[in-house]
């Protein structure tokens, strides 16, 4: 299943969840923000939510900045 | 003295704003915040690295201070507004540093999508405080738009070549009934206290205090110079003259025609 992570496309497996795919990539996720087709998508929704292809998934955090 | 700054409903004792870019390792940003007393800090959002273990800064910004996320990486007023919103929604709070840039030599603001996003945000219930360059007809633009306060830049970011924009920011003192906030180039605590001294509301203040050679140090300075400007301005400044005026009275005993 091809979704779209952070601008890039990915091949991931399917029936995999926002959760499924923090852990995957061994973040921490007290420390990010997920925006999902635009919209963004609290904690605890994320063992619920089952990508799906062509998702647009956007993972984020705060960074330093003026 | 009791003499706060309001923004946004806050009442801002401290006239430093800090920002968070750049310092060696954030494990100082605490200590920065706690040596200069900068209550309001800013933060932006990024992409998270996928292959790269990182920190969230925000974790490190003290649980009292106004965390402001700038927009930075926007570059037209869609972009800035939708992370803006994010911001929001994560928790931030309603405040916002809307900072619009397509030019990448200067990383000047570009005026008209800052102010078609102060437009949206502030209608949006955010207190906006838009980066912009020191334009008087987009300053008073800002204002109907909704702004909380506006930032004009002292000279390009992290320039440290300090208050170049001068006599423009003084008009905006002067003409502009918002705070106004000097935001970028600020490169030394006596510049910090220049700007104040005119009359602005605050300084904000990120390369000069994280690429000190002791940053937790500089960030005092800095505090101490932007509450000497502000003291001073509220003195009430004396006159300047070409020619000298004696401060010890001329007149005495030495000569006899006295």
């Amino acid at each position: 299943m091809l979704v779209l992570l952070n601008g890039r496309e990915s091949d991931l497996p399917e029936g995999m969840t926002v959760a499924d795919l923090i852990a995957q990539k061994n973040l921490r996720p007290g420390t990010l923000l997920v925006e999902l087709n635009g919209e963004l998508v609290k904690q605890d929704a994320w063992p619920d939510i089952v990508l799906k292809e062509e998702d647009r998934l956007e993972i984020l955090r705060f960074v330093g900045g003026g | 003295m009791h003499d706060p700054l309001l923004i946004g409903g806050r009442e801002i004792k401290n006239r430093l704003f800090l920002g968070t870019g750049k310092f060696s390792s954030n494990r100082l940003i605490p200590k920065v915040v706690e040596a200069s007393g900068a209550q309001v800090v800013t933060v932006a959002l990024r992409r998270v690295d996928l292959d790269f273990e990182e920190e969230n800064v925000a974790t490190y910004v003290p649980g009292d201070c106004v965390l402001m996320p700038n927009t930075s990486g926007a570059r037209n007023a869609r972009e800035a507004v939708r992370i803006a919103r994010l911001a929001r929604a994560a928790g931030c709070g309603n405040w916002v540093k809307v900072e619009v840039i397509s030019d990448n030599r200067y990383l000047l603001p570009d005026n008209y999508e800052t102010l078609k996003a102060t437009e949206i945000l502030a209608a949006e219930g955010f207190v906006v405080l838009p980066y912009m360059s020191p334009d008087l007809m987009v300053a008073k633009a800002m204002v109907e738009a909704g702004a909380a306060a506006v930032m004009p830049l002292g000279s390009p970011i992290g320039s440290n070549r300090g208050l170049r924009t001068k006599e423009l920011v003084r008009i905006l003192i002067e003409e502009i009934p918002l705070p106004v906030i000097v935001d970028a180039g600020i490169g030394r605590p006596s510049e910090a206290a220049e700007a104040m001294e005119m009359g602005a509301a605050a300084v904000l203040v990120n390369t000069a205090i994280a690429t000190a050679a002791d940053p937790v140090a500089m960030g005092r300075a800095f505090g101490m110079a932007v509450a000497a400007g502000r003291t001073a301005h509220l003195s009430g400044l004396g006159e300047v003259r070409l020619c000298a005026e004696a401060s010890s009275p001329l007149t005495g005993f030495l000569r006899s025609d006295e």
